[in-house]
């Protein structure tokens, strides 16, 4: 995708490697404001080595990354500021209730108490889950777990939101809902998403597709371009299809 | 790095650490009991062997007792500092350490904030284990309890730091309870929290000699000599380099363009 559209995440010639072995292999990603992008690749492909770059946890070798206009090399703190994250295991604090739980995401990212109170409210309204405010996560269940963090993860208006596999463990129901509920903010606030998975049916209307395939993207494009020019109904076809070892063959 | 924010994240990590530790309380005993029972038993039935002559920071002949109790303090700090950096081993692997390291502040000081309200926490340990020493006839002077405050401060950091550089360097939790059996012990044994120094090279000098390199040491006399209203210069500055040393350490092992974390062992791909 060009990055002529004001981007929420513009990742370029990522490069990152442990040891002799290259992990992302100049990676290139662009999302703009308002779209849902989806990233796809199966485990070991480099998906979470790129989230971990994209928020700072690692240090890529060589390229730049900007999110909401944020070099995050040179302007880390707005860079990161500006990134709302679900990742892939729960980040929540087993030990203290869900009220607690966000309002030290609100205390690390600078909100004023008297804010926290009325956005925590509001997000919990906002997610069905007013009544669980004083119940430990412990006491929840994995589906309710997952939207306190979808809701923390946008509790300080980021430009941008990143789901690491973010409805790895729950059913069918759960998981649809959360997709749900993620492409309703994408619209409604106009946030940019990048939705990593392996899970196909959760991207079938994507705005736009990367594969990331053995840390390289292999594909990139609009989900029904890349449909139309692959002959293929689904993107789970699609994806079958293109990281095929036939495939892999045919590109070398 | 805006102020306001830097004393809301600092407010919201000790607030976190405190609920922590009040949802825990089968740690803060367990904290307790340990230098309890050596004052209680150990201290009691030493007393005749080793009795300590004036020594400074102490005006007259003192109780077994009344000698070790800021090596007592010194294990509360040890083994809290410890207890907070193996707390982040398991928030590393639990994941939310991941969602203090994506927070918009400077590493440095988000590590800052994790060490002070560890120590905010083993201070509170350490005053309830005083007033419970006070009517085991461990009395200070009353001033020594609010001037003892400033070393207590620093040595926790120091110790704090170290686990904190030890937990940047060891990558998994079971990995981080062998480690800490080979700090702890050697740190606290090979000591004067336990016994003074002209004792120890009386039945060894290679022993003095290593207690005397061991920042542990330190960091008890430094709190002796506070606790007794004379400030330690020596103690203070060992304490305080070895705190700055450690820090720098732990700060460039979670650094992710300079430190070890990222690249041991490999990613999660």
């Amino acid at each position: 995708m060009t990055s002529d559209n004001y981007a929420s995440l513009s990742a370029r010639n990522i490069n990152f490697s442990f040891g002799p072995k290259l992990i992302l292999d100049n990676v290139q990603i662009n999302v703009p404001n308002g779209k849902f992008v989806a990233l796809l690749g199966q485990n070991g492909a480099g998906k979470t080595t790129l989230f971990s770059i994209i928020t700072g946890l690692y240090a890529a070798d060589g390229g730049d990354i900007s999110i909401g206009g944020h070099d995050l090399r040179n302007n880390t703190q707005r860079a990161l500021g500006s990134i709302g994250v679900v990742f892939q295991r729960s980040t929540l604090d087993r030990d203290l209730t869900v009220r607690q739980n966000l309002r030290y995401f609100c205390n690390l990212h600078g909100i004023s108490s008297s804010d926290a109170h009325k956005l925590i409210d509001v997000a919990l309204a906002e997610y069905g889950l007013s009544e669980l405010h004083k119940r430990k996560v412990t006491e929840l269940s994995g589906g309710q777990q997952r939207r306190i963090e979808l809701a923390r993860a946008t509790l300080h208006d980021p430009d941008f939101l990143l789901l690491d596999e973010p409805t790895v463990g729950l059913d069918h129901a759960n998981r649809m809902e959360f997709v749900s509920n993620v492409k309703g903010l994408c619209k409604e606030r106009n946030l940019g998403v990048l939705w990593a998975t392996h899970l196909m049916d959760e991207v079938e209307d994507a705005d736009y597709v990367y594969i990331l395939h053995h840390g390289k993207v292999l594909f990139e494009g609009e989900s029904t371009d890349l449909l139309q020019a692959h002959g293929k109904n689904t993107i789970a076809e699609l994806y079958s299809h293109l990281t095929s070892k036939k495939n892999d063959v045919k590109r070398l | 790095m805006n102020i306001k924010h830097a004393a809301n994240c600092f407010s919201g990590i000790l607030a976190r650490e405190s609920l922590r530790f009040l949802n825990q309380r089968a740690r803060f005993f367990a904290a307790l009991v340990r230098p309890l029972v050596w004052l209680f038993i150990f201290a009691a039935g030493f007393r005749s062997v080793l009795g300590v002559s004036i020594i400074p920071p102490y005006q007259t002949y003192l109780l077994y007792e009344e000698y070790i109790t800021p090596g007592l303090l010194g294990m509360i700090m040890l083994f809290n500092g410890m207890q907070s950096s193996l707390s982040m081993v398991y928030d590393r692997e639990m994941g939310s350490m991941r969602l203090l390291l994506v927070s918009p502040l400077p590493r440095w000081f988000l590590l800052l904030c994790k060490l002070l309200s560890g120590v905010g926490v083993a201070l509170l340990q350490v005053y309830v284990f005083l007033l419970i020493a006070w009517f085991w006839e461990v009395r200070p002077p009353v001033a020594g309890y609010f001037l003892a405050i400033p070393a207590l401060i620093l040595s926790g950091l120091m110790l704090g730091a170290l686990g904190l550089m030890l937990s940047s360097l060891v990558t998994q939790l079971e990995n981080f309870a062998g480690v800490m059996n080979f700090v702890i012990f050697p740190m606290f044994f090979a000591s004067s929290a336990l016994y003074p120094l002209w004792r120890v090279r009386d039945s060894s000098e290679v022993l003095y000699w290593i207690a005397n390199l061991n920042p542990f040491t330190h960091a008890v006399e430094f709190v002796r000599f506070a606790l007794y209203l004379e400030f330690n210069w020596k103690a203070g500055l060992i304490t305080l380099l070895c705190t700055l040393f450690f820090s720098a350490i732990a700060v460039w092992g979670y650094d992710p363009q300079r430190g070890l974390l990222p690249r041991k062992g490999g990613p999660a791909t």
